[in-house]
């Protein structure tokens, strides 16, 4: 048995499939992961997302500390509640993972991999040791998100007249406090929608609450297939210390301004005067098929990468993928199967809002 | 849950195959297959007239989750694929036995079939693969 969230019952009772995922009991889906990604585009869903590593750092040094240990610069911070996505890199330039930081007060909010939580933990307590901060894990913690073009309303429904307010103000990609509650316009879908960091109990009644009033649950599975459309990267699939965030297509996330001295710099910067070898870019396949990760790509004869994150979109119906690959490589097909497909580059992401947004030349 | 349909001689790689009254046969997946591989979102058939021989790779199905063979539960020729597949991939999820049928066979020898599971046979080898 693995660990738990405290909506576990509650996904049983709605007869999820769970599996095993980074040692925890996870939903897979609830009987069609297609119907659930629909859900998403084109209404609402809720989606159990407690098995993220939810850290607050505090201290009067935690500004400082981040700007060391992060590639994006939380000075970029300068709203409450804020939301910055950045690579945390090691000496090298790996990266060791992605996080969203949320700027509370004068500390941080930072959310975490599940699968990398020790080796982030470890990590980050390691690079604090110059500065005078504290980094608290919140175990208690559960994330609930809830996505699509109705979630905002949906939530609206069940939550107090203060929340309703609070939600109604918070602008994309700003968090605000509500008690207990840190509701933020933040997800990992393409669509609009919130993440709600709660206590337990609290997350236990809010998913009754809007389960009751047709919201339903969507799937870790489901999940994948919107974050891919949705152009994001999927971290020990996308990226990983082998790589670094100019190869991973983040390089927006990177700030290099002001002369900061953040880990994995040096490296960085030495990458871009050599020239960086290898992109990570959107693919579609122009025949019907599915791409999967680990499928070659070819550019002619040569092989010139392989697709690290594939699927069917559901949304566009047809194959989609990133894949990396050496720089500017064109004419590109897929190996699926011992044969050769065609697969065209697209710029990212494929969905946004429920539509394609990508234009085959 | 799902069903076991009598009638049927099942494979061990979770093809089902009926006999038809003209003595050909038609192939497609179980109903405990469908369900173990999810939602199915592409079908990739063999070709029309191509001989295959019990074992061989006769297609393929990829579901959300991830691509499957399917073989041919006996030797025979391929006399209809079923192009309904192509366009509604997720028949096989919705009628597995019955419109998400895959293909038809001329067997080489209908006496084949016997060599395959009944529907008992079938329950339990599938409730044994669960544990």
């Amino acid at each position: 048995m693995g660990q738990r969230t405290p909506i576990y019952t509650l996904h049983v009772d709605a007869g999820a499939k769970m599996v095993d995922f980074g040692g925890w009991d996870m939903p897979i889906h609830y009987g069609s992961q297609l119907e659930e990604h629909h859900l998403v585009r084109q209404d609402v869903g809720i989606c159990d997302v407690s098995h993220m590593t939810v850290i607050d750092l505090r201290g009067p040094q935690a500004k400082a500390y981040l700007q060391y240990l992060l590639a994006n610069d939380v000075a970029r911070l300068d709203v409450p509640g804020k939301a910055l996505y950045s690579a945390m890199l090691n000496e090298t330039g790996g990266v060791l993972d992605d996080l969203i930081v949320y700027l509370d007060g004068d500390g941080y909010r930072i959310v975490v991999n599940c699968a990398t939580r020790e080796k982030d933990l470890a990590w980050m307590n390691q690079q604090a040791s110059g500065f005078d901060c504290q980094l608290i894990e919140r175990p208690e913690l559960a994330i609930l998100a809830i996505q699509g073009p109705n979630a905002l309303a949906k939530v609206s429904a069940v939550v107090s007249p203060e929340r309703v307010d609070l939600i109604s103000q918070l602008k994309p990609f700003v968090g605000a406090w509500s008690g207990e509650w840190f509701i933020a316009r933040t997800g990992y879908t393409g669509e609009k929608g919130v993440e709600i960091i709660l206590p337990g109990a609290d997350a236990q009644n809010l998913w009754r609450q809007l389960t009751a009033n047709g919201v339903r649950p969507v799937g870790l599975g489901a999940r994948d297939t919107l974050r891919l459309e949705a152009g994001m990267n999927l971290y020990g699939s996308d990226m990983d210390e082998s790589v670094t965030p100019l190869e991973s297509n983040m390089a927006v996330t990177i700030s290099f301004e002001d002369d900061r001295e953040f880990l994995g710099r040096a490296r960085l910067e030495a990458q871009l005067s050599e020239g960086v070898e290898r992109e990570l870019v959107g693919l579609v396949l122009l025949e019907r098929g599915v791409l999967r990760a680990h499928h070659p790509i070819f550019s002619g004869a040569e092989q010139v990468g392989e697709i690290t994150s594939g699927a069917f979109s559901p949304t566009l119906e047809h194959g989609i993928g990133l894949a990396r690959l050496t720089t500017g490589a064109d004419n590109l097909t897929v190996e699926i199967r011992n044969k050769r497909l065609p697969v065209q580059r697209v710029k990212l992401p494929f969905v946004r809002n429920g539509k394609q947004v990508y234009k085959l030349a | 849950m799902v069903d076991f349909l009598g009638e049927l001689h099942y494979a061990k790689s979770h093809e089902w195959v009926r006999i038809e009254d003209d003595g050909t046969v038609t192939v497609g997946i179980s109903d405990h297959a469908q369900d173990a591989l999810g939602d199915v979102v592409f079908v990739e058939l063999p070709e029309l007239n191509m001989a295959i021989t019990a074992g061989d790779e006769a297609g393929v199905v990829e579901s959300v989750k991830a691509a499957s063979d399917i073989y041919a539960p006996i030797s025979g020729t391929v006399i209809a694929i079923n192009e309904l597949l192509e366009d509604t991939p997720e028949t096989v999820n919705t009628a597995p036995f019955t419109d998400g049928w895959f293909f038809k066979l001329q067997p080489d020898n209908l006496g084949d079939v016997q060599d395959l599971m009944d529907v008992n046979a079938y329950e339990a080898f599938c409730e044994n693969e669960e544990h």
